[in-house]
């Protein structure tokens, strides 16, 4: 097998090699060369008015007024550029269409699976890639040949001079007009500075394969390709869990909710020993007893303008949503749920801090516990904001004193 | 080679115009007796296609010395004209300051009290420092635009060069002065409609719209002159090529540039946001806002695409008009909603209150047009660049 490829590439550098350049004695064409613009586009002129069809251009760069002068018909590159890239939307709309609206349904931002302007994006880029791969492709392959590989231009003193800075026109022997002489004495008399005679190549004349199609250059070409992929494909899947690719990805220590072998019940995280305290958190051992016991409770906190503005800030936070900001449960939620009570009725207002402290750590009736959501000591902050809401929204003449 | 004008402008031009201008005159003043309010806004929607004319024309001046084209030489003279009405545009203001209080939200002392985000942008949107703006734009136009006409006109009596490098430094200084002029003129006039909302990209939106409005003038005047034998028979396809290609092309630029805007909002879907684009989507606001898009953008981009349509004089002329119109559509859609809402509508409204405006446009343009010709060369006829732009060829 090694062999064998090792063969093709060498075939290259033999003396025997199929490909190999050499000039033919025929002719290929009549080149001409010009030194500036001007000249050239009025070659160009002449050339296609004396009636010859079978001729080309080339120049360093491009210049203006060419088309006119070769009358060149408009070409039909923009169409294959249409074609391709209207193929390109609709490969990126039916793509997209496919994945997000058929096949993977994700919710994102909350707009529907498949929807047009997210798509916008993706549909104009591929457009592009489609429509700037068509127009350099079709360039290549309409114009250019390629991949014919023994343009017969090639390494002759014309090419060499029109890609360093003078301008070129040579007429094919193909031309139906085409006489040699009648040719020469037209480019002498244009002004041209060399005027040179082109010849075929004997590659052309034989008329063999160009060597991209040659089967053994496929099979090469095969054969990398899949190669490549097995390799990618082991690197992705293996190589790098092996030991010194993984750079210590993997280790042997047991992470949050990950499966373990070291204990029995194959879970990795561990229950706390009965009776452990978590820091900053301290139980509530009055759960479930009765309001009798709990109004004993009494609230450890400081009144000051610290604890009020703490309680405030939690209040409007987590109750003023249902009980209202001034607790007269008047918020917006009313009519939503079952009402949210007044924190200003005669029954709340003859509670005790603890009484409130109580409802607010376990829940009562649609009312879930606050415990998880508020600390315990801004619990009691809250306590406090309460009832100097109550006291400001039962004002007596005597608190202005 | 003397260049002069084959032919003048013919005196018609101007009766034209000065009948349209009366007739949309009188049907203005009848909108405004009949509803004042709408009017305004209708007002509006003229002022800001005027300055989009205006000041699209005196970019593509800028444009050609800051990039030193050849190409658009010849006609650098009709986009001149198109700009002359820069000094007018301080007496075309005054409608809109006097009505001020039916436009802009902002203006009521009464709703900035109460409301903290109109509050908090007082110390921008208040009226002296609006007044104040307006003044800094028109005078920085008007000294732009009279450096670039003084130049330009006087190098037709001896040629010199040291005019158009003159032009090019003022140009080079004018580019990023007519950005952020233009931004903020679109902010100021349009985008403070609804001062609740904000977009960071409207005053690029509305550049790419005055960009597409002063190249679709140009074409339009130029296909125009041609098809009349006033240009010089040396401007041909290649020429007109190039200006379809480019009102092509800016008119790709806006759509590419509405589509960010929208699709950020619309992602984002915050309801500060996205309520001026409900606004536009309530009732047969719809309707126009999706035929906006395919009036404005598919279409258009579809029938420029080909080149036989670019150098095609008939098809361009047919192609500049239809996008003016789209230009006049998109401020028509960016400025009425918030008059419609207001008057508690849910759909546009047009009828023969709008029409005069219109009028008022074309004439007004018609007649400074041919005022400036009778002053000036068609071309610039002393130009240095003039002969190699006569000569363009793709």
């Amino acid at each position: 097998m090694i062999k064998k490829i090792v063969n093709i590439f060498k075939k290259v550098n033999e003396d025997q090699n199929p490909w190999k350049d050499e000039k033919s004695d025929k002719v290929y064409a009549v080149a001409a060369l010009f030194n500036t613009p001007d000249e050239i586009i009025h070659a160009a002129e002449k050339v296609s008015n004396s009636g010859y069809n079978d001729f080309d251009v080339n120049t360093p760069y491009p210049v203006h007024g060419m088309d006119d002068a070769m009358k060149l018909k408009p070409t039909r590159l923009g169409w294959f550029s249409f074609a391709l890239g209207l193929t390109g939307t609709l490969t990126a709309l039916g793509m997209i269409f496919y994945m997000n609206g058929i096949d993977y349904n994700n919710i994102i931002g909350g707009k529907p699976f498949f929807n047009f302007p997210s798509s916008v994006p993706v549909t104009f880029a591929l457009t592009i890639l489609f429509t700037g791969l068509t127009t350099v492709g079709v360039l290549i392959a309409l114009f250019s040949k390629l991949p014919w590989l023994n343009n017969p231009l090639l390494d002759s003193e014309y090419s060499k001079a029109t890609s360093q800075d003078k301008f070129g026109i040579y007429i094919k022997s193909t031309d139906s007009k085409f006489n040699q002489s009648e040719i020469e004495t037209m480019f002498s008399s244009l002004g041209s500075s060399a005027v040179s005679l082109i010849y075929d190549s004997k590659v052309n004349e034989k008329k063999i394969k160009t060597p991209i199609f040659e089967t053994g250059f496929i099979k090469i070409l095969i054969g990398v390709g899949v190669g490549t992929a097995v390799i990618t494909y082991f690197t992705l899947n293996w190589v790098i869990f092996q030991m010194p690719f993984d750079w210590m990805v993997i280790q042997p220590k047991v992470l949050p909710q990950e499966k373990s072998k070291i204990f029995a019940d194959g879970f990795g995280m561990r229950e706390p020993v009965p009776g452990t305290v978590a820091r900053g958190f301290m139980p509530y051992e009055y759960k479930g007893m009765p309001d009798s016991l709990v109004k004993l409770l009494a609230n450890p906190l400081p009144v000051n303008e610290k604890t009020l503005l703490t309680g405030q800030k939690r209040y409007d936070t987590y109750c003023s949503p249902c009980h209202g900001n001034y607790g007269k449960g008047d918020s917006r939620l009313r009519g939503q749920f079952p009402n949210p009570p007044t924190l200003m009725s005669e029954k709340v207002l003859n509670w005790t801090d603890g009484n409130i402290y109580h409802i607010i750590t376990n829940g009562q009736n649609v009312m879930a516990s606050y415990a998880k959501q508020i600390s315990r000591d801004d619990r009691w902050a809250i306590v406090h904001y309460i009832r100097a809401l109550q006291r400001s929204q039962n004002a007596k003449d005597s608190d202005l004193n | 080679m003397e260049l002069q004008n084959k032919k003048e402008i013919s005196g018609k031009v101007s009766k034209i115009g000065f009948i349209l201008l009366i007739i949309g005159a009188v049907l203005v003043g009848a909108s405004f007796m009949a509803n004042k309010e709408r009017a305004f806004f209708d007002y509006l929607i003229m002022y800001m296609f005027i300055i989009s004319i205006a000041l699209g024309s005196l970019g593509l001046v800028a444009l050609e010395y800051l990039v030193g084209a050849n190409w658009s030489t010849p006609f650098r003279r009709i986009s001149e004209f198109l700009s002359s009405i820069i000094p007018l545009l301080i007496l075309l203001v005054i409608p809109i300051i006097l009505g001020m209080h039916d436009l802009y939200h902002w203006t009521h002392k009464e709703a900035v009290e109460t409301d903290a985000i109109l509050k908090g942008k007082e110390p921008y949107l208040n009226t002296q420092f609006f007044y104040i703006r307006l003044g800094i734009y028109f005078v920085v136009w008007f000294l732009f635009f009279i450096g670039f006409i003084k130049n330009s006109t006087n190098q037709d009596k001896d040629g010199n060069v040291i005019y158009t490098k003159r032009n090019t430094t003022l140009s080079t200084i004018f580019a990023p002065v007519f950005m952020i002029t233009l931004t903020f003129c679109a902010i100021d006039l349009m985008m403070s409609l609804e001062p609740h909302w904000y977009s960071t990209i409207y005053g690029v939106y509305y550049f790419a719209g005055t960009i597409v409005a002063g190249f679709a003038s140009l074409t339009l005047i130029s296909v125009l002159l041609k098809q009349n034998g006033y240009l010089d028979p040396r401007i041909g396809n290649d020429h007109f090529y190039s200006m379809g290609t480019m009102m092509f092309g800016f008119n790709i630029f806006w759509a590419y540039i509405a589509f960010s805007q929208l699709v950020l909002q619309w992602y984002a879907d915050i309801p500060e946001e996205t309520f001026w684009y409900m606004m536009r989507w309530e009732g047969s606001w719809k309707y126009v806002s999706i035929g906006l898009l395919f009036f404005h953008f598919v279409l258009p981009f579809l029938i420029l695409l080909p080149r036989s349509v670019k150098t095609n004089l008939n098809r361009l002329k047919v192609m500049s008009i239809w996008l003016l119109v789209a230009h006049y559509l998109d401020l028509y859609w960016l400025i009425m909603p918030t008059y419609t809402h207001k008057a508690g509508l849910h759909g546009p409204v047009f009828g023969w209150n709008e029409l005069g405006f219109p009028l008022v446009i074309i004439g007004l343009f018609m007649i400074i047009f041919r005022r400036r010709s009778m002053k000036n060369n068609l071309m610039p006829v002393k130009d240095p660049k003039l002969e190699a732009g006569l000569n363009f060829h793709l």
